[in-house]
């Protein structure tokens, strides 16, 4: 591996120039005669447009233009798409409503894109916006999923009728519904996953510059896709044709799935560019940021989980209503279906399993895929319900959960996915035994003594990363391929460039994808390249999200590695006169095996591009691109362990001890790895117990607005985490990769709510688990 | 934030006269309640006067156990001093726990009782020691000066100068912060001086701050936490949010109170 290779603790090259604020983000950009935009928003949560005024705006000093969706409309600016087409039970579509960039006769949340102001400056394209008259005539609107579908609510699109978009399910009812008819016991319960807010450090921005002399576009944007966006603006949005789009995405302050979605913004800036011929710059404020990015999670759901008297799992049965929004986002149908119900066997031999989910709208902000996207909301579900069984079979949780591991694989779950390799009481194990388990008795007497109540939870949970291969998902719906392409290139003078299609966002990929560059060629980190984020620069590719960056992503640069390295053979067996099968690479020089004659990797590099003395045939240069489609997803797993104690007089949780055992296979940098842990698992403990999206039922204003009333994690909310891996390689990918992205948020909440209701001894307690709610339940 | 008029005052009596002078006019202090509301544009002042380069303004003295701080003295200023953390080491530990550095930097006792939001920590210190606002034209005592919520006794244009109080013999403050905004979801003030037992309730009321003068009586007899069981906090006058319903808040009062006088000794 070398001092940076492949499972070196090295430090991010990134991190100088984002912690010295030299960072370059969108709004960093700026390019001549460029103007500043701000949207008209929606005050009201449903309401119908008859006229927009726009005279006082257009007097407003500095104004240059007000543009509305009826212009849009005009100049053929085609509607937003949601990527995968998900089938009802009945066979029939998904009714998708339109979603117009900027809204014509209704709008539909608090947020709502109504028009685009541009001015000389944003003070004055806030002022021209504050101008703007809408004349709403305001309809009776609905946030709740279940009050959405209920009987008589207020109709949000006209083509899903009772709002309703899908009834979806998977699996075998008539088997499940046999199962549980003869199971011993049945645990059942009412979960709801709670409704969060991304909140990306930086906010959402657009520079969008159309020239006309080259009639060409070009977007800067927070995306975490650029290639995806300038596709689906040319393809489906009619922007620009590819060819004369250029889609750049700079340094992105977090994503956490929030900055997949091509939005409005993004498409209305170029648009208006155009129309305006001048560039023209939005930066979302805050409180855009928490009225109008895409929300996450939001489902209500019930669980039955059947054993048998032995208490082994014979069948699981999930009913899951989820929360779309007012719109289709790009991802919102994928979310709590092939993300969410195939992962509902958790880590557990279940022979019958079935899910129906419903989706359905409602007047609030697009709900989509953040940090986990599914998968958390799948862990919560069945980590909660198996804590609760245990419960009430009167054994002991990680026994309970022991004896139902998957124990052999690959396994066929009967819900679509084959995991494919794990060592699930390998993890188990690590985490009890750094948790210590078995002292816990101990520490709940004393702190007894304290009058604090201390409770113990796990979670054991499994998920799915880099999604693929893009044939399968292709056949389930999904609209586009989920491979990832590289290219690497090896300059004249050794150093090399590697090009990906995966996104920085935070991640480290200039420092781990040069890991691995490093560790094959032998070469230090600093003569690596990482060039990502400019569809001008780098080839097709489908960005990151799904902690695919590392199985996919890495695994591209891998394959395009075997063919740079396959050339650089030749050249060097040619000039060092040996056989091709005796050269090996090491160190930066290429050597001939069992002999002292080598040749330094410039060198090699120099002679493919001076082609003075190249093999009969060879074409000069050294430069390889690769596309890798894996065969099936990766499955990263582990066992989280949370201890708490809960003040009884205020309800306050404090959590003392957390512990993650995670198998991530093979790890490139673990310090990167520990990182993307303890930021995952500090956003689980902000769901758990913190964060919550409120919306008022009666207005359909959003409650949770600003950092006042919005409660995100914070460095004093949280305890040190422990972090541990044990590794079993995933047989998907050439490098054995997993994934780390999301785990934390996904396998913590669970553990804490278990923690919380096992000190507490009630089980009623819904995610935040906040001082008020755990008093409740305290007293309740 | 719309468009202001700055001027900067070097006086009390130039304030004044500012202020009087302006259209719709805006003391400002350390500018950390007043200028997000401006950028929010929720206030639109035609004019602010800045009182932060007004010397007679600012600082603390403590003559025998007659404690006066000036009204633009920061909470930064306040939570370090020595003579406060010696004559009422509970208001030093109160100004050290409002919000974060920048907002105890900049932020001053002035503004924040002048703006007196119903979930501030000063308005309970203010209230159960018994404190005097002083202001340019006279002498409130701050029962009278907090009216309800964002509400004060002050008149147009009145500028607070100071704030006095007599040392305490014990006092303690327990906060129990809002989780989101960390302002006092509930806050109470006890202390004990010549003139008996005084708790001062902020966060909690849904009238702004009050005193509960049931826990008073309880603690004037016996002051220990125990007295305070007998004691009951009726929730109807209590605030009611996302974040505490009043049952929760009530529940709050007594808890805090029993630890400020805990904490008392
Ligand atoms: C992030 C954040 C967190 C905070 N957390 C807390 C907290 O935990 N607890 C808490 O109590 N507060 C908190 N605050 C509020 C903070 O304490 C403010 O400093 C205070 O409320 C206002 O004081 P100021 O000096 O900044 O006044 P300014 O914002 O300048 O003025 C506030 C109001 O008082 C008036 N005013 C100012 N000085 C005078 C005067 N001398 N005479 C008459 N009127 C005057 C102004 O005209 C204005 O109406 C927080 C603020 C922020 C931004």
């Amino acid at each position: 591996m070398g001092a940076e290779g492949i499972g070196a603790r090295i430090a991010r090259k990134e991190d100088k120039r984002f912690i010295t604020g030299k960072g370059r983000y969108t709004d960093d950009m700026v390019v001549p005669g460029m103007k500043h935009a701000m949207f008209v928003r929606s005050p009201h949560a449903h309401a119908k447009i008859n006229g927009i005024d726009k005279s006082a705006a257009l007097a407003v000093p500095g104004v240059i233009d007000v543009l509305d969706g009826q212009q849009l409309t005009e100049d053929g600016i085609g509607s937003l798409i949601c990527g995968w087409a998900i089938t009802s039970k009945d066979g029939s579509p998904m009714n998708m409503g339109d979603w117009r960039p900027l809204a014509t006769g209704k709008v539909r949340y608090v947020g709502d894109a109504v028009a685009i102001v541009v001015a000389d400056t944003r003070a004055q394209a806030r002022e021209g916006a504050e101008k703007v008259e809408v004349d709403y005539e305001e309809l009776p609107s609905v946030t709740d999923s279940t009050a959405a579908i209920a009987e008589g609510a207020p109709q949000i699109h006209e083509n899903a009728p009772g709002n309703q978009i899908f009834d979806w399910e998977l699996g075998d009812s008539t088997t499940v519904d046999a199962a549980l008819a003869s199971a011993a016991h049945i645990t059942e319960m009412d979960v709801v996953n709670n409704r969060l807010i991304p909140n990306a450090m930086e906010p959402r921005a657009a520079l969008g510059h159309y020239n006309s002399a080259e009639d060409h576009y070009t977007c800067w944007t927070t995306s975490q896709n650029p290639h995806v966006a300038r596709l689906v603006m040319s393809a489906f949005y009619n922007v620009a044709p590819e060819n004369k789009l250029r889609v750049i995405a700079p340094d992105v302050g977090g994503g956490f799935g929030s900055k997949i979605y091509i939005y409005p913004e993004e498409i209305v800036c170029l648009w208006a560019s155009k129309r305006t011929d001048v560039p023209v710059k939005w930066v979302a404020d805050r409180t855009e940021s928490f009225m109008c990015d895409a929300h996450g999670r939001d489902h209500v759901s019930n669980i039955k989980i059947a054993f048998d008297s032995e208490n082994r799992i014979t069948a699981i049965k999930v009913d899951t209503l989820a929360n779309i929004g007012a719109y289709m986002s790009l991802f919102s149908s994928a979310t709590p279906t092939y993300l969410y119900a195939t992962l509902l066997s958790g880590q557990y031999n279940v022979a019958n399993i079935h899910a129906n989910v419903r989706t359905v709208y409602t007047n609030t902000a697009p709900v989509d895929a953040y940090r986990g996207a599914g998968r958390p909301e799948a862990c919560y579900l069945i980590e909660r319900a198996m804590e609760t069984a245990a419960r009430e079979l009167g054994v002991d949780p990680a026994e309970l959960r022991r004896k139902n591991f998957i124990t052999e694989f690959p396994h066929q779950t009967p819900v679509i996915m084959a995991y494919d390799a794990g060592d699930f009481g390998a993890s188990l194990d690590a985490a009890m035994q750094a948790a210590d388990y078995s002292g816990f008795a101990a520490r709940k007497a004393e702190a007894a003594g304290r009058g604090k109540l201390r409770g113990i939870g796990l979670s054991c949970y499994i998920e799915a990363c880099g999604i693929a291969p893009s044939q399968a998902v292709g056949s389930l719906g999904a609209g586009v391929g989920l491979w990832e392409s590289a290219e690497v290139r090896v300059n004249a003078v050794g150093t090399i460039e590697v090009l990906t299609g995966s996104h920085s966002h935070g991640q480290g990929h200039e420092t781990t994808f040069a890991q691995l560059v490093a560790d094959r060629l032998g070469v230090g980190i600093d003569t690596v390249s990482i060039v990502h984020g400019d569809t001008d620069k780098v080839q097709m590719g489908m960005g990151t999200y799904g902690s695919r960056s590392g199985a996919v992503g890495m695994s591209a640069i891998s394959v395009a590695l075997d063919r740079v390295e396959a050339k650089a053979k030749k050249i060097a067996a040619h000039l060092l006169e040996a056989d091709e099968a005796d050269i090996v690479i090491e160190g930066g020089e290429l050597k001939v095996a069992g002999t002292d004659k080598t040749l330094p990797w410039f060198q090699m590099a120099l002679a493919a591009y001076t082609a003075h003395n190249l093999p009969e045939g060879m074409e000069p240069g050294l430069k390889e691109t690769a596309f890798f489609d894996p065969a099936n997803f990766t499955f990263p797993a582990g066992c989280y362990i949370c201890e708490v104690e809960v003040d009884p007089d205020t309800g306050v949780t404090d959590v003392i001890q957390f512990v993650a055992a995670d198998d991530f296979g093979t790890i490139i940098n673990p310090m990167i790895v520990e990182g993307q842990v303890h930021g995952g698992v500090a956003q689980g403990i902000g769901q758990a117990l913190l964060e919550g999206c409120a919306y008022d039922p009666q207005s359909g204003q959003l409650l949770t607005a600003s950092y006042m009333d919005y409660t995100m994690p914070r460095a004093d909310d949280l305890p040190s985490i422990d972090v541990s891996t044990t590794k079993t390689e995933s047989p998907s990918n050439p490098l054995g990769m997993k994934g780390c992205g999301e785990a934390g948020a996904i396998g913590s909440p669970p553990a804490v709510i278990n923690a919380i209701t096992d000190a507490i001894g009630n089980n009623d307690l819904t995610m935040p688990a906040t001082p008020q709610a755990v008093w409740a339940a305290i007293n309740g | 934030m719309y468009k202001t008029n700055y001027h900067r005052a070097s006086s009390v009596e130039e304030a004044a006269s500012l202020i009087a002078g302006a259209d719709d006019g805006k003391l400002l202090a350390g500018g950390q309640t007043l200028i997000p509301t401006m950028k929010q544009r929720l206030a639109a002042p035609s004019d602010v006067v800045d009182l932060r380069h007004i010397a007679d303004l600012k600082g603390i003295s403590v003559a025998g156990s007659q404690v006066t701080i000036g009204a633009g003295t920061t909470h930064a200023d306040v939570a370090n001093s020595a003579e406060i953390r010696s004559a009422c080491p509970a208001l030093a530990d109160l100004a050290s726990h409002i919000g974060d550095p920048h907002v105890r930097n900049m932020g001053t006792i002035g503004g924040s009782i002048a703006n007196n939001d119903p979930a501030a920590d000063y308005p309970a210190a203010m209230v159960a020691l018994g404190a005097t606002i002083h202001t340019n034209s006279r002498e409130i005592s701050a029962d009278d000066f907090f009216v309800g919520m964002f509400e004060t006794a002050l008149n147009d244009g009145e500028i607070i100068t100071a704030v006095s109080f007599n040392a305490p013999e014990k006092a303690a403050y327990q906060k129990f912060p809002n989780p989101a905004s960390r302002y006092a979801m509930t806050g109470v003030f006890v202390a004990k001086g010549a003139g008996g037992v005084r708790v001062g309730v902020t966060g909690a009321g849904s009238d702004g701050v009050f005193r509960a003068t049931d826990m008073e009586a309880a603690l004037g007899a016996n002051f220990s936490g125990g007295a305070l069981d007998a004691t009951s906090v009726d929730s109807s006058g209590m605030l009611s949010d996302l974040h505490g319903s009043s049952d929760y808040r009530a529940n709050l009062v007594k808890v805090m109170a029993r630890r400020a006088v805990e904490a008392a000794g």
